[in-house]
């Protein structure tokens, strides 16, 4: 019996909905879970400027749709990631645990409103209410650990809150995170909504945190050289900067999850006459 | 056809109605408030506020210097264990009470707010002093019921706040800052404006009638150097500003690291969109509201007006009219609609931003009234023939001037109102309502007036998108930025 060759993968980076190498052509070579050492895109500035203007384009129209429409994509994400589970390079409790996360938020999209937001009781004959809004287009620095989960806990809540993402995965455990882009891509999650870039978070971050095309980032790696820096850069055009450090509880995955979703939207107010 | 008879012309001249400064008790010099205590400075000054209608001194104020800094944020310490450890119930009496004391020296705080900021006795009277109180109240109210504007979650205060309010609304933005900060069991360190700390001097009067514990504020006047120093200081644990986009960002990157929760409200050149249904007339009072408002030193002034082309023409010439019939002039006479500019510095600035609208190429009208002498004062003025990438279109000018931009479609008035890095403020004007509801959600904006502008309530969230800052003030979203949730 002649033993088969296995069809092994190639890893790249997930942007505007496409699967493609950097741009510039570098790569890492990443040891992997499970398995042999393999290459993966290291991804370069000009990766990080694309991600983002994809995600800036894909932003209307994620956040103009309906939140049972967000909620049920969101949902459709976490029944795509439970049918791949196996296929995900982390620990299958890692999978379950980012599987219920993405079910959690999936029930938060159309609940924000009403815990945010509503009318308010001016003292003056006008109709005026608050309505939470996404923020824009988010950066997230994933945590090293856990790789998959602590990605997915900032990326669901941007989501649900209609956000578009634009995500620096793990330096050494980036594999699990690039496997979620190919779930993505069979979950009907539009594309640019996520992007993902592996590579050296030390050059990415910067870079991203510092694009005054985006409006917020959340740093998970409780690194605090990392969290000055990008607070840093994140004053230059004042954008919205959360600090965390990823919990290797999985409980804590969705702990405090008004806090996550309230960091990434924007409240606004409108005023409307009532009577002549 | 007949032809019209021609008709005697009146003139409806106005007598002189000043609102009388003789129930004023200011003292010739105000020392720090600190530790509940009004104090020499230690390495601080002593500065004249000047009144910028007469040019003389409204009374002589002590500027802190970085030990005065030092002690109120010890002092704020200090107080704080003991302040956040009173039942919600007692803390929210003690707003009450700055409230009620708010109401009762109401003509008073108007009248010095009018001569230190040169804002019109109208304004001062009807909308700082009020909705000064009525944010007390308001944050009276939550002090006890903290976890219910949470979302149901556990929470304590932060600590220190260190909080730096703007020229433009002293009074106002004092009780903005100080009633959800307290009410959530912190306490603060306020540094009023460098040209108008007067009447935050009285407040901190009436914290000590309101018998507030020692410590638990402290005001302390200075200038842009002593706001950069306050933020700098080691003890605090959460920074408020309210001011220029440029000093907003300086702060954000001078906690770097710091892990120090921060709210910024900041700049804008907000959109007041006029659309071709709109009731003009309605809207030229709108528009006129929304840039003459407090001489246009107003962060969210609707200083970029967006009309239909198909009726820019007549809402222009409307406007022109009407900005005619203003009257510029004493702030403390009860019929001025435009009083002084805030400081020679700012008349500087508006000067400067208005001869390089006239450089570039738009069309300048200033209304041609008498003004006083001394003083700073500049008159309402009106820009056509602006092109977006004018400074008048793109950048603040906290003034009395309004850039008119011109739009043809729906699609374009929200991308022209879109495309600043500002997101504070904007206005709708039309009569067909689901026009008005739909560009509202379209607008990058945190505050959306439709077919009114400029109005504020402490039951009404207030922030910015962009650059135009970060966190919100009022409301059940004002407590956000004061509170942690508890582990």
């Amino acid at each position: 019996m002649t033993s088969r060759l296995p069809v092994r993968k190639t890893y790249k980076l997930f942007i505007g909905g496409a699967f493609v190498r950097s741009e510039s052509g570098r790569y890492d070579r990443i040891e992997g879970e499970a398995a042999a050492a393999v290459n993966i895109p290291r991804a370069s500035r000009k990766d990080v400027r694309d991600a983002v203007a994809a995600a800036r384009k894909a932003l209307s129209s994620w956040a103009g749709r309906t939140p049972y429409n967000r909620g049920q994509i969101l949902y459709r994400f976490a029944e795509a990631l439970e049918s791949r589970a196996g296929d995900i390079g982390a620990e299958r409790s890692e999978v379950e645990a980012a599987i219920d996360v993405l079910v959690h938020y999936a029930g938060w999209t159309d609940k924000l409103q009403p815990v945010l937001g509503g009318i308010n009781p001016v003292a003056a004959p006008f109709l005026s209410f608050s309505v939470p809004e996404p923020t824009g287009v988010v950066g997230v620095i994933a945590p090293d650990s856990p790789p998959l989960l602590g990605l997915v806990a900032e990326l669901a809540p941007a989501l649900a809150a209609g956000n578009t993402v634009v995500a620096v995965l793990s330096d050494a455990r980036p594999l699990s995170g690039l496997d979620l882009g190919e779930v993505m891509g069979i979950a009907d999650v539009p594309g640019g909504v996520v992007n993902l870039l592996s590579g050296r978070r030390a050059e990415l971050a910067p870079v991203l945190a510092g694009h005054h095309a985006l409006n917020a980032i959340v740093n998970a790696t409780g690194e605090s050289t990392l969290a000055a820096e990008i607070d840093k850069l994140a004053a230059e055009s004042v954008t919205r900067v959360r600090h965390t450090t990823a919990s290797e509880s999985y409980a804590d995955a969705t702990a405090d999850p008004l806090s996550r979703l309230e960091a990434l939207t924007e409240l606004k107010t409108a005023w409307h006459p009532v009577g002549a | 056809m007949a032809t019209q008879e021609q008709r005697t012309s009146i003139r409806w001249d106005y007598a002189p109605a000043p609102e009388s400064p003789d129930h004023v008790r200011l003292r010739d010099s105000y020392g720090l408030f600190i530790d509940g205590e009004f104090s020499d400075p230690v390495d601080g000054t002593r500065v004249p506020s000047v009144n910028p209608v007469t040019e003389e001194v409204v009374a002589e104020v002590a500027f802190a210097g970085p030990e005065d800094l030092r002690r109120a944020v010890q002092a704020a310490r200090a107080a704080q264990p003991g302040w956040a450890a009173l039942s919600g119930l007692e803390r929210g009496k003690y707003l009450f009470r700055v409230a009620r004391l708010i109401q009762e020296r109401a003509r008073e705080l108007a009248v010095v707010e009018s001569m230190d900021g040169g804002k019109p006795i109208r304004e001062s009277r009807d909308v700082d002093v009020p909705l000064a109180a009525a944010h007390f109240f308001h944050y009276a109210g939550w002090a006890d019921k903290l976890s219910y504007g949470m979302g149901g979650r556990a929470v304590e205060p932060l600590g220190v706040a260190a909080q730096i309010v703007p020229w433009n609304f002293p009074l106002l933005m004092a009780a903005w800052k100080l009633a959800p900060a307290l009410a959530c069991g912190n306490t603060a360190v306020l540094k009023p404006a460098e040209t108008t700390p007067v009447t935050a001097l009285l407040l901190a009067e009436i914290l000590r009638e309101a018998e507030l514990p020692p410590g638990v504020v402290s005001i302390v006047p200075g200038d842009g150097a002593a706001g950069a120093a306050l933020v700098r200081q080691p003890d605090i644990d959460k920074v408020a500003f309210t001011g220029s986009t440029a000093v907003g960002k300086d702060i954000q990157g001078a906690l770097a690291g710091r892990g120090i929760s921060l709210t910024l409200e900041l700049g804008g050149k907000s959109a007041n969109i006029v659309f071709e249904d709109a009731a003009l007339d309605q809207a030229v009072e709108g528009i006129v509201n929304g840039i003459f408002f407090n001489q246009g030193h107003v962060c969210c002034a609707g200083s970029r007006l967006l009309i239909q082309e198909s009726v820019a023409e007549a809402v222009v010439g409307k406007l022109w009219d009407r900005m005619n019939r203003l009257r510029v002039g004493d702030p403390l006479d009860k019929n001025t609609d435009v009083g002084a500019i805030n400081s020679r510095e700012q008349l500087e600035r508006i000067t400067s931003l208005v001869d390089s609208g006239e450089e570039e190429g738009a069309v300048r009208r200033s209304v041609v009234c008498e003004l006083p002498s001394r003083g700073f004062w500049f008159p309402p003025t009106l820009f056509t023939d602006v092109a977006p990438a004018h400074r008048i279109a793109a950048e603040e000018i906290f003034g009395p001037v309004v850039s008119v931009l011109t739009f043809r479609t729906q699609a374009e008035a929200i991308e022209k109102a879109n495309a600043t890095p500002y997101g504070l403020a904007a206005g709708i004007w039309t009569d067909k309502g689901s026009k008005a509801f739909e560009v509202a959600s379209a607008l990058q904006a945190g505050v959306v007036w439709q077919n009114t502008y400029n109005h504020f309530d402490p039951s009404a969230a207030f922030g910015g998108y962009k650059e135009s800052g970060f966190g919100r003030e009022g409301g059940m979203a004002g407590l956000r930025p004061y509170l942690r949730v508890a582990s």
